[in-house]
């Protein structure tokens, strides 16, 4: 239904599916993403400090929402199929965050270097120790 | 209501009727689905389900990306300063252009402009090369001057101090390995300890070791990297990284990181390179028209999600402060 909402674009064949977008809104993105690339880079030397990784995500952002939207049709397309990459982002999000959560909840043991049993264990077993004290976690 | 429910259907049937139900045998209808735009629409589900893979493909190195960059903050402000921002952002202007070129040949195919449709294949397939060509030129860069994953990112470069390292090496006494049968000598196991002793303090040392055994230890967290002069980063490169006493421990980390996620990028660009090329050789053939050109844009989908990619990649590395 969506393709039939735009027929500004003169007296060109029509495919039957599938929607064509007009040259202008593909030249605008063009050069709106070829813009936003400059301010990306002015930025990181105008060196905003903090705000420098936010700013710079949130114009990937922008570029890669005008790349979806309009390079590849999403704007006119089927919602399901803008769903399946909003999902699949979303599960990205998700591993990122569980990970990230997990790292810090285990920092302190995991980084640390090995865990208490291990550690007596290597000592008990290093070169030099007495054979007596050989001994390994289960016993 | 039910009025308007019949008459939507009605309008609804009008609307296929005319849009080529009858024809009965389309040529580029299989014989599987009911209507082109059946056929149409599960191409399009099709190659957005693989781009959700892709995605998820990514999106295994992002979150190592970010756990890395968590961790280990100060190595990845340090070594940012060692990514070429002017050679990423033509690469990025590159892709973007291609992109566009992509978009503009999907839409040629959709118009039956034959001639358009290969000019912006074709110009598609060169931006490829291009941002592969620039890519070339920083990966080799790098790697001359060890800017590597690895404990090679420990070895002095060639060319520089490395140099006398190397000379030293080439006129020590080595280790013979030639088999001469007459005599039984030499199947004596060499002796690896008799190799040329090499100057380990020409090699920086990790002051601390991993930086969560040191804080665990008791020790304050190691110091962020010295700030580079104001307006100077390019130029406050430091000629030698090994010869930098600014450089974090672990600064390898970031390289590492850095061609895996660059590397699998690339790999996806040089296959879009294949699927350009298949489509231009078909579009010279004179396969797509109006009534086919789903090849075109899924094969442009694809194009673009590597172009998505890489927009987030270009601030995650080259734009880091």
């Amino acid at each position: 239904m969506a393709h039939h909402a735009d027929h500004a674009h003169g007296d060109e064949a029509h495919p039957e599916v599938g929607h064509v977008v007009p040259v202008r809104y593909l030249y605008a993105a063009g050069l709106a993403l070829l813009v936003l690339t400059v301010v990306t880079v002015a930025v990181r030397y105008l060196d905003l400090g903090e705000a420098n990784m936010p700013v710079a995500l949130g114009i990937a952002l922008v570029k890669a929402t005008i790349v979806a939207l309009v390079f590849m049709h999403l704007r006119w397309d089927r919602p399901f199929n803008l769903l399946v990459l909003v999902g699949s982002i979303v599960f990205v999000l998700l591993l990122i965050a569980f990970t990230s959560m997990d790292v810090h909840q285990y920092e302190p043991s995991i980084f640390g270097g090995n865990a208490p049993e291990a550690q007596a264990t290597l000592d008990a077993n290093a070169p030099g120790a007495p054979v007596a004290q050989m001994k390994s976690p289960d016993m | 209501m039910t009025q308007t429910i019949a008459h939507a259907q009605d309008s609804h049937g009008h609307g296929h009727g005319h849009d080529g139900h009858g024809h009965g045998h389309d040529p580029h209808l299989a014989h599987h689905f009911d209507s082109m735009a059946q056929q149409f629409d599960s191409a399009k589900l099709g190659i957005w389900l693989f781009l959700a893979t892709e995605v998820l493909f990514f999106g295994g190195l992002f979150a190592a990306y970010a756990i890395l960059r968590m961790r280990n903050p100060e190595v990845f402000s340090y070594a940012s300063h060692y990514l070429d921002t002017i050679m990423g952002g033509i690469n990025t202007c590159v892709l973007i252009a291609s992109s566009l070129t992509m978009a503009l040949a999907v839409r040629c195919a959709q118009t039956n402009n034959r001639k358009g449709l290969i000019l912006g294949l074709v110009l598609t397939f060169l931006g490829a090369v291009g941002f592969l060509v620039i890519k070339y030129f920083e990966y080799s860069h790098k790697i001359h001057d060890h800017l590597v994953w690895g404990s090679t990112f420990y070895v002095p470069p060639e060319g520089k101090e490395g140099d006398a390292e190397r000379e030293a090496l080439k006129t020590a006494p080595t280790v013979s390995t030639t088999l001469v049968v007459q005599d039984p000598a030499p199947f004596v196991v060499p002796d690896l300890a008799k190799k040329p002793a090499v100057d380990a303090s020409a090699v920086k040392q990790a002051s601390r070791g991993p930086t969560g055994i040191a804080r665990a230890s008791g020790e304050p967290a190691p110091a962020p990297a010295a700030e580079p002069a104001p307006g100077k980063v390019e130029e406050a490169h430091p000629a030698l990284h090994l010869e930098d006493p600014a450089m974090p421990p672990n600064t390898h980390l970031f390289f590492a990181i850095y061609y895996a996620m660059t590397g699998l990028h690339g790999i996806h660009v040089v296959a879009g390179m294949g699927i350009l090329a298949w489509l231009t050789w078909r579009a010279v053939r004179g396969d797509f028209s109006s009534r086919n050109f789903t090849a075109v844009d899924t094969g442009g989908l694809y194009w673009h999600i590597v172009d998505l990619i890489w927009i987030f990649l270009f601030p995650l590395f080259y734009l880091i402060h």
